[in-house]
């Protein structure tokens, strides 16, 4: 756990840097979900830098072409092999709020495990570097569009791995929208049960869903009390505070899946998004006066953060 | 007739043996489905997940992704209608090597509308990459997991519980071509799958005692559906093809068979037997399946109409080889 990259300095600074390449790509761009990188680039950066025990890539720095899908007979080539090899001694990375995919990009990109011409590719006809990425996109391992699918399919990979006394951790990164799911509880219910307790969540508490504020679309609070009650292990933590996010990830399970419950600002890092605010799930500009103020905010990131 | 008392409870046993990459996990339904045995054998491969269908599916893919092949048990709606999504998204997209054994198809269960799966096999057949298997026997719900166990990628069983009749010899296991001739004629075709081949076996009977000449092919593989077998046996016949299935006739055997003689162009009237568009309600199977016409009389006035042919006077109950398909659940309250 102690690797030499887990510097809470080193880690703020990937952060800023993925911040400013989804920014970027969201101006080049003309939209994006370019709230979920204020409210997550800190513990995106804090997991790919070494937080999670991950091989090197063995994925093409320029992420292959959309081959085909999976069939019998036909190897399909897994978004998964970005995050390295699947050993038991290593951990794994499960991706599940999957609207965050640009986010997700770019943290490969800054934490060296993707080239950054991919998100030249992002969205593009015949790419793997989809909008909402599924199992064949850098960086995800299942196909979780569906939100809050992916956390019964990490138990059970947490569980196959129990079975085997595998020695890596099992990561999901969750968004707490997923927690309005019925399934989401279900898993947690399950794996307490079963005390599969070498999996953590990560979850990104922006108060942020598509129709806007969760506390005016369905309450989920409070959040921590609930995933107790379920009989999983919750921390709440600042989201935005790497050293914070590795001494909880650094407490023991007690038997039970764990939850990190980061509080965060949705807007942290840039600004002008909060005149958007409740609605903040995608941004588009619809004219130059609404760019003006992004275009000033990359080029204060450009001046902070040498390239 | 001889009738097996729970097939797959032993069966799943004895297969799994020296199959380490075998779990089992179960919806709260453990003795209904037929899991207790295994649980009871191996309880380090069997899960008890409750009443919590989407999770399981989504645990049961986690668990291919490693290299285990899970069988998962429940009933079949729970499978297929509750938890749709979870099974078309983590399961069948990735083509993982799940096994979900539904239980209770169709009107074999007085459990009424929300436990009878009359859509199962719709519903699978439309999720690319899915498998589906339907078990007419005894001697099909003991061969049916090899069957499946050469397919890689998920497979949907539709089982049978309970005491089932032996309608095959054990040395004529479930084929993966999944089509058995049992007969060949001109006069009429017979298309059936599950349940309702052993009231279709009886329902030749009588016809073949009255003179006709009756081709009768059971229907075990629904999904790949066995098109060319099909029409190489239908297309040197002229007469009128049945389909008769435990499931709605939207969807099911009788849809995939009309699509398959349209395709090839094979010029006889097709009718299905099934659920015309409708739901049952709780009820006894006997009862169901005269109602909804696809018991042995049910076949016999089907036939007798497109044929002009009257078999009221036949009495199918007294050949001491049809067995009324209501004993195919020793206990149906079961639920």
């Amino acid at each position: 756990m102690s690797a030499p990259e887990l510097s809470p300095t080193r880690i703020a600074n990937t952060a800023q840097r993925i911040r400013r390449r989804v920014l970027a790509h969201t101006l080049s761009n003309n939209g994006g979900y370019l709230s979920q990188a204020c409210s997550t680039s800190e513990a995106l950066a804090t997991l790919y830098s070494g937080l999670m025990r991950l091989g090197p890539s063995l994925a093409p720095s320029l992420p292959l072409p959309f081959a085909h899908v999976p069939g019998p007979g036909r190897p399909y080539f897994s978004g998964a092999l970005y995050n390295g090899p699947r050993e038991d001694h290593l951990d794994r990375f499960i991706f599940s709020p999957v609207h965050y995919a640009l986010v997700l990009y770019a943290t490969l990109i800054e934490c060296g495990r993707m080239g950054p011409e991919a998100l030249d590719l992002f969205n593009t006809d015949g790419s793997t570097v989809e909008l909402i990425g599924a199992e064949h996109s850098p960086g995800h391992e299942v196909t979780a569009g569906s939100l809050a699918q992916a956390l019964s399919q990490a138990a059970g990979i947490a569980l196959a791995r129990k079975i085997r006394r595998a020695s890596g951790r099992v990561w999901v990164f969750m968004s707490d929208g997923e927690f309005q799911e019925g399934q989401t509880w279900e898993a947690i219910a399950a794996m307490a049960f079963h005390e599969i307790d070498n999996l953590t969540m990560v979850v990104d508490c922006n108060g942020q869903q598509c129709d806007g504020a969760m506390q005016q679309v369905m309450n989920i609070e409070p959040l921590a009390a609930r995933i107790t009650a379920f009989g999983g292990l919750a921390h709440e933590l600042d989201g935005h505070d790497p050293a914070a996010l590795i001494a909880a990830a650094a407490q023991p399970s007690q038997g039970r899946p764990v939850a990190l419950l980061l509080r965060t600002d949705p807007c942290r890092g840039i600004d002008a998004l909060r005149q958007r605010a409740p609605k903040l799930h995608y941004v588009r500009f619809k004219n130059d006066a609404e760019r003006q103020p992004y275009i000033e905010r990359l080029a204060q990131l450009n001046e902070e953060l040498p390239s | 007739m001889i009738m097996v008392p729970r097939p797959h409870a032993h069966n799943l046993v004895a297969w799994a043996k020296d199959r380490p990459d075998v779990v089992v996990l179960s919806a709260d339904l453990t003795a209904s489905c037929e899991a207790d045995l295994f649980r009871d054998a191996y309880p380090d491969r069997f899960f008890s997940m409750g009443m919590a269908e989407q999770n399981m599916i989504g645990v049961a893919a986690g668990l291919a992704r490693e290299g285990y092949t899970p069988c998962v048990h429940t009933f079949a709606v729970f499978i297929t209608r509750r938890a749709f999504d979870q099974v078309a998204m983590a399961i069948a997209y990735p083509n993982l090597r799940v096994r979900l054994f539904g239980f209770l198809p169709g009107i074999t269960t007085p459990g009424g509308v929300t436990h009878q799966a009359i859509d199962d096999i719709a519903l699978m057949r439309a999720i690319p990459n899915m498998h589906i298997i339907e078990v007419g026997d005894a001697t099909e719900v003991e061969s049916a997991l090899d069957v499946a166990d050469a397919i890689d990628g998920p497979v949907y069983l539709r089982m049978l519980r309970g005491e089932v009749p032996r309608l095959f010899p054990p040395h004529h296991p479930l084929q993966a071509n999944g089509v058995r001739d049992l007969g060949d004629g001109d006069d009429i075709t017979l298309v059936s799958s599950g349940i309702c081949t052993q009231e279709a076996m009886a329902a030749a009977k009588v016809m073949r005692a009255a003179g006709l000449t009756v081709q009768h092919l059971h229907v075990s593989t629904l999904k790949p559906f066995p098109a060319d077998i099909l029409c190489a046996a239908l297309r040197p016949h002229r007469g009128p093809v049945l389909s008769i299935e435990n499931h709605s006739i939207i969807g099911g055997l009788g849809s995939a068979l009309a699509e398959v003689m349209a395709e090839a162009a094979l010029a006889r009237p097709l009718v299905r037997l099934g659920l015309r568009d409708t739901y049952a309600h709780g009820a006894s199977t006997p009862y169901l399946m005269a109602k909804l016409g696809i018991d042995t009389a049910g076949i016999l006035a089907a036939a007798g109409a497109r044929l002009g042919v009257d078999f009221s006077d036949a009495n199918p109950c007294c050949d001491t080889d049809a067995v009324p398909a209501a004993s195919f659940d020793a206990k149906p309250e079961a639920l």
